[in-house]
């Protein structure tokens, strides 16, 4: 997996390229921890990501309670597989997804 | 059916992966399809590595097979005996805050394969998931 950053002023964009998942998913975490400490707006752009599992699910959990405390938490770009497991698991209702 | 012996641990995810990929598509198994079960294999895999065995570790059996309309995916080691479709499903009305990290996985591999059943046989966890490909 890739994860391209964008950080403008309090705004952070990760895009996201491959495959979020048991192996992948401490990367991203890694990102988060350390960049998301004066963020107040978090895009995740998901265009290019292919497959995400429970462990990229529990990632996206846990940045998104961080957000509802310090601003506003996006997704973008969300494909048909990955919508499906986002509806499958109730994250659709969670998650703004634009 | 072909099958596949590995240390049950997470570094061998992407051998499991790539193996049962490369079964699937050559039994024409859909992109969507091929996905879903990937995401069930991880899961499961990822049940047995984390908890299946105490240090000494073990290995893990996943063997691949056509079945009726679809695929059939079948795990097993001789780990602790522990049935992973006991487990209750997360509430999926939860809000973010109340929403517990974790207790996904078994609950997915449930609603995105067509069945998911577990025995213990002969000292071995043997977890089978099926799913249909509309591939013949």
């Amino acid at each position: 997996m890739t994860i391209n950053k964008q950080k403008e002023g309090t705004s952070l964009t990760l895009a996201l390229e491959g495959r979020l998942d048991t192996i992948t998913a401490p990367e991203l975490e890694a990102v988060l921890k350390e960049e998301l400490e004066d963020v107040e707006a978090l895009t995740f752009d998901f265009t290019a990501l292919e497959y995400i599992s429970s462990a990229g699910l529990r990632v996206l959990l846990s940045a998104q309670k961080q957000m509802n405390r310090q601003g506003t938490m996006k997704v973008t770009g969300v494909g048909e597989v990955i919508m499906e497991i986002f509806e499958v698991t109730g994250f659709s209702d969670i998650l703004t997804i634009e | 059916m072909q099958a596949i012996t590995v240390k049950a641990e997470v570094a061998a995810l992407d051998r499991v992966t790539d193996f049962v990929n490369e079964v699937l598509e050559a039994l024409g198994c859909p992109m969507k399809t091929l996905m879903q079960i990937d995401l069930a294999v991880e899961e499961i895999f990822v049940n047995i590595a984390s908890y299946a065995y105490g240090p000494e570790g073990g290995d893990a059996v996943i063997r691949v097979s056509a079945a009726d309309g679809g695929v059939r995916v079948a795990f097993e080691d001789r780990g602790i005996p522990f049935d992973p479709t006991a487990r209750e499903d997360p509430d999926r009305t939860a809000g973010a805050e109340e929403r517990p990290i974790g207790g996904l996985g078994i609950f997915l591999t449930k609603k995105l394969m067509d069945a998911v059943a577990y025995e213990y046989r002969n000292g071995m966890n043997i977890l089978t998931i099926e799913k249909k490909t509309g591939t013949g």
